[in-house]
């Protein structure tokens, strides 16, 4: 059972969270967005082996969503962040 | 010659002051305190344990441990049964009874033994290519029965389980030499240490193996250990619990015999099993070690044991598993066997040793006790049906190789070690392939720590200080460091000649070389597998079922796999082992459940009133975590009667029913209104104050995912209304589009359903039954119509009323606080008497809603629906914004034809009170196996008491055109027609809701 830190309550175990997938940006301009953008959107993922950045709410705690970069391979898990400071770090859209 | 095992005159950590009485197969039995079933039976010269899986062949003891894949009993009887008990790991108790499994009528005189003279015609995967004809399942009840392993428990387990959660620092599991250093030194450094063992006694190895410690008989040295390791107040011992899962992040499950080493007299209070989930910082996996068995003809007659077994038996219990010993090695260690053996008045008859140049303080001492070491030599055959007369030796040399029968009753064989990896593998630690011995064993890998066998380490003083630096290190990773670290005790290493691994005898017949005992797989299995090219590692297992049993190959495994690479002609690295995975050894479902069954399976939501329900009558049925009434039949009024009345009662007087589990989420903020115009596919902002919308709610993929209705109480403040079904889904969504994509708005949601009671009165009469009560709120028609919302007192209660309906008639939520809801509930009937009112369930309900033609999202919509196929196009195109799921109604998948539209079916000429089977597909003439392909499907479909006629609605192909055809709709191989139609059967101009 991994063990998760949400950036506001700390280290919990995963039996408190909710995975929401790999991190997905909605494009900003959503009506504009081509058919390809928006597949892309709903549908495809990279699903890695490795490092990479995915969506968690601690749904049994704070209720908050947050971003974690996981290894998908080891489970090890780098960093979490909340989703305005994940979106600061990338300076994008996240 | 006397045949079997006998006990020894002195010696073992038995108590021979306490005999203990038992039955095994009704016969009574004597053992001693210390026991295990299987040294109590082989101690009175019981040989024959089981019944092999597939071809019945008598089986014997194997081992001294979990390893066990033969002597699998039936404990106990009725509710305490445990089947597949290994008698190798039970401990004897006053009163046990247990029986041999897989065999009928008894163990000795088994019918289906004869099976074992077909087993040319049952090779590997027979039942694949052999029950194919009528098909498998005419087959299936006879093959299992034939070749289960054990019987299910008659009864339920009265018996308690247990769970329990730790945290340590330095979780050590195995307390042989290695773990005992490592728990000793994490435990000096300050660690909090956990140190776990299966065995009834913590010492491993040493509780069996002849060595000294530290200038003293090992046992001595262990005592000494164990008594320090209680002073400190830092450590938890552990015995009698098996490491049975490594998962995540160091989450480790083990598995603790309570009571169930005291059998069903143990008390009452006591758990049988309790479940530990421990969370360490460290891991220390000193695992030990399993023999592997040696593969040749006949290798698994009873009296046919591990040479560890036997010398185990020996030294541990005082019993001699069998009179005249011949040992068979390809290594070192076995001649620990013969030594011990020979020094407790057994005959050793002979070592036969694989390898030509044996060399070693093993084989000097065996030729000083005047025991014949035979270098070069193999077993090549046995002989004895119920039980080991003689084998045969094959000598060294290619053709025209010497042969030799001994007449003995025991063989105690070595063919090397299998290093017990499967924790660590578990944990995602990579394995190497050692060459010499023939082991895989594990790479370096940080966040578990490995010593002793388990590691590969034969010899004593390594053990020892591997697991010291494993102890010292695990326990510095966790931030402890010793002052004074424990001094390494001197142990003597034994000198001997490098193992020789081998895999089969090529010159015997390969189909009576058993690899895997318990499921009987062979080396012409093996072969077989190659020959059809099942060479995967993965596909050999499960076409040979090598290693799936019980013992999950413990003993066979890697002999299996090496035998594989041979017919391949590759390494042993290169076919690679299959994938570890939990649970290492058996795991009761019990102990998994623990106190978690019955009424405590999982939370229930009761409604506020409950026990009006049950007290007059109700019939539960469960909606997602809620409790609630199907119907309520009176005394002597079938099912489907009262929900027919109850139905009927609602369309011509009023009827009283409980919502409460309807979701009310209260929406707050400046920006309110426009967030919400996010969310929903419909408009929000323009909503009047007091005023309601029905609403749907999109994935952004497009499709429905709720529908609802949503009411302004005032500019800034919204009541949502999501179905009962979806109530905390949908609030999570709200909270998720506002953390995630929209931000910015000045929006919060509190969610209020359980905080009130909320009663539907709805029927044309409902109006006189509220305006009977004592209430500041005006129900007249004009000032309160459809869609519209009020706040007020009803008999004094704060109350919310929203005028909405579900049924079609004029129909009034009426939402109190929860704890008032059972009192207005009660007057509500009350002053509905006159008026004929019943209260109605879920089942009249959803019969109600049908002859309106309203859809059930999720049950007559499903993850492809979009607002356009069940009519709501025009408002999903019209609304320019970009709400959730706006984008995706332009999709070219959601814009062309053929999409399936929900529609009504009316059924032709079906029988008097006949409807549609709900599922049932409309089907249309095709080029197809059956000749028809589906164009739709029956999502709801009852037959109407009020209408007289059955009512149905469905998704139907470009329905919404077909209106006046005729489809067929096929349901278990029979067809029937029905029209297209609108889905609303009642009052279409929908005069009654707005009555």
């Amino acid at each position: 059972m991994l063990q998760v830190a949400c950036p506001w309550c700390g280290v919990r175990d995963e039996t408190e969270f909710t995975c929401g997938g790999e991190l997905a940006a909605r494009p900003e301009d959503a009506l504009a967005a081509s058919g390809r953008e928006w597949a892309g959107y709903l549908w495809f993922r990279g699903n890695r082996e490795g490092l990479h950045a995915e969506v968690w709410r601690h749904t049994w705690g704070c209720r908050q969503w947050f971003v974690a970069e996981r290894d998908t391979l080891t489970h090890r898990i780098l960093a979490t962040a909340t989703v305005e400071e994940f979106r600061k770090r990338r300076g994008n859209g996240g | 010659m006397e045949r079997g095992g006998f006990r020894l005159p002195a010696g073992g950590r038995i108590n021979r002051r306490r005999e203990i009485r038992f039955r095994h197969d009704s016969r009574a039995y004597t053992g001693y305190e210390g026991d295990t079933l299987a040294s109590a039976l082989l101690a009175a010269g019981v040989r024959v344990f089981g019944r092999s899986f597939k071809f019945h062949r008598p089986r014997g003891v194997l081992s001294a441990g979990v390893e066990e894949s033969n002597a699998l009993v039936r404990l106990e009887s009725g509710g305490m049964a445990e089947p597949n008990a290994r008698a190798t790991m039970v401990r004897l108790y006053p009163g046990l009874a247990s029986s041999s499994q897989n065999c009928w009528p008894s163990v000795r005189r088994d019918i289906n033994g004869m099976l074992g003279l077909a087993s040319g015609l049952l090779p590997a995967g027979f039942y694949y290519k052999t029950f194919t004809w009528p098909s498998w399942n005419f087959w299936e009840g006879f093959v299992r029965r034939t070749a289960g392993i054990g019987k299910l428990p008659e009864a339920a387990d009265p018996q308690q389980y247990h769970k329990r959660h730790a945290h340590c620092d330095v979780l050590v599991i195995g307390a042989g030499p290695a773990g005992l250093m490592a728990a000793l030194q994490a435990a000096r450094s300050g660690a909090r240490v956990l140190l776990v063992d299966e065995q009834e006694e913590l010492g491993g190895s040493l509780l069996w193996e002849r060595d000294d410690i530290g200038g003293v008989p090992a046992s001595k040295w262990l005592a000494g250990q164990l008594e320090r390791l209680s002073g400190f107040g830092n450590v938890r011992c552990l015995p009698r619990c098996s490491a049975s899962g490594c998962y995540d992040h160091n989450v480790l499950a083990l598995t603790e015999r309570v009571s169930e080493r005291h059998g069903p007299a143990a008390p009452a209070d006591m758990p049988r099993q309790r479940l530990w989930k421990v969370r360490a910082r460290q891991v220390v996996l000193a695992t030990g070690a399993i023999e592997r068995p040696l593969v040749f003809p006949n290798n698994d007659r009873p009296g046919i044991m591990l040479a560890s077994a036997v010398r185990h038996y020996a030294n541990r219990y005082a019993v001699a598993p069998g009179r005249r010993v011949v040992v068979a090695t390809n290594n070192g260690s076995a001649y620990r066997t013969a030594l011990d053996l020979h020094s407790a008045g057994v005959e050793v008859v002979a070592v036969a040793d694989v390898r030509g140049q044996a060399e070693g303080e093993g084989v000097e001492l065996a030729r000083q006790a005047g025991i014949e070491v035979l270098a070069g030599w193999r077993v090549s055959n046995s002989r004895g049906r119920g039980g080991l007369k003689a084998v045969q030796l094959l000598g060294p040399g290619a053709e025209g190789s010497p042969r030799r029968w001994l007449r003995c009753d025991l063989l105690a064989m070595s063919g090397g070690w299998n290093p017990t990896v499967h924790l660590y593998s578990q944990a995602g630690g990579k394995l190497r392939f050692v060459e010499e011995t023939g082991s895989f064993i594990p790479m370096e890998r940080s966040g578990i720590e490995t010593a002793g066998a388990v590691n590969g380490c034969s010899q004593l003083p390594d053990c020892l200080r591997e697991g010291s630096d494993a102890g010292l290190r695990a326990a510095r990773n966790a931030g402890f460091v010793a002052e004074e670290p424990e001094a390494v005790p001197v142990a003597r290493a034994v000198r001997e000649s490098a193992p020789a691994p081998v895999w089969n005898l090529p010159e015997g017949p390969a189909r009576k070389q058993w690899v895997d005992f318990q499921y009987d797989v062979n080396v012409a299995d093996v072969l077989l597998s190659a020959r059809e090219n099942l060479v995967s590692v993965e596909h050999f297992k499960r076409f040979t079922t090598n290693g799936m049993s019980v013992d999950q190959g413990k003993t066979g495994n890697v002999t299996g796999l090496a035998n594989l690479a041979e017919a391949l002609g590759t390494a042993i690295p290169s076919v690679g082992t299959t994938k570890f995975r939990p649970p290492y050894s058996p795991v009761a479902l019990g102990s998994l459940a623990g106190p978690d069954t019955g009424d405590f399976y999982r939370p229930r939501r009761e409604m506020p009133c409950h026990d009006w329900h049950a007290g007059h009558g109700a019939e539960f049925m469960d909606a997602g975590w809620w409790r609630r009434p199907a119907c309520y039949p009176l005394p002597d009024e079938t099912r489907a009667r009262a929900i027919e009345r109850e139905a009927v009662t609602v369309r011509r007087a009023v009827g009283l029913f409980e919502g409460s589990p309807l979701g009310k989420i209260e929406v707050r903020g400046a920006d309110a209104a426009e967030f919400l115009d996010r969310i929903y596919m419909n408009r929000v902002p323009n909503l009047k104050q007091g005023a309601i919308r029905y609403a749907l709610a999109l994935s952004d993929g497009g499709v429905i995912v709720d529908d609802g209705v949503f009411i302004r109480m005032s500019a800034g403040r919204f009541l949502l209304s999501p179905s009962s079904a979806h109530a905390d889904r949908f609030f999570a969504a709200l909270e998720e589009w506002k953390q995630t994509v929209w931000p910015h708005y000045d929006v919060i949601f509190t969610p209020v359903t359980t905080q009130w009671a909320t009663l539907t009165v709805s029927g044309p009469r409902s109006r006189l039954v509220l305006e009977k009560l004592d209430s500041n709120i005006d129900f007249s028609r004009n000032a309160f119509a459809h869609m519209q919302f009020r706040e007020g007192l009803l008999e004094g209660l704060a109350c919310r009323i929203a005028r909405v309906s579900f049924t079609g008639e004029l129909s009034y939520e009426v939402s109190v606080p929860a704890s008032w809801g059972k009192a207005l509930w009660e007057q509500l009937l009350e002053a509905g008497e006159p008026e004929g009112i019943a209260p109605f369930g879920l089942e009249a309900l959803n019969i109600l809603r049908l002859e309106k033609g309203y859809p059930l999202i999720g049950v007559d919509t499903d993850a492809n629906t979009i607002p356009d196929d069940i009519g709501w196009g025009n408002a999903a195109r019209n609304k320019d914004l970009d709400y959730v799921g706006k984008r995706s109604q332009s999709l070219p998948a959601h814009t062309q034809s053929g999409r399936l539209q929900m529609v009504g079916l009316r059924l032709l000429g079906g029988a008097p009170g006949q409807a549609i089977h709900p599922g049932a597909h409309c089907v249309e003439p095709a080029d197809t196996a059956s000749g028809l392909r589906s164009t739709g499907q029956v999502t709801s479909s009852v037959f109407s008491p009020f209408l007289k006629m059955p009512v149905a609605v469905g998704r139907l192909e470009n329905g919404r055109e077909r209106y006046g055809e005729v489809v067929s709709v096929y349901f278990g191989r029979k067809t029937c027609r029905a029209e297209v139609a609108t889905p609303v059967f009642y009052d279409p101009e929908g005069s009654r809701i707005n009555g």
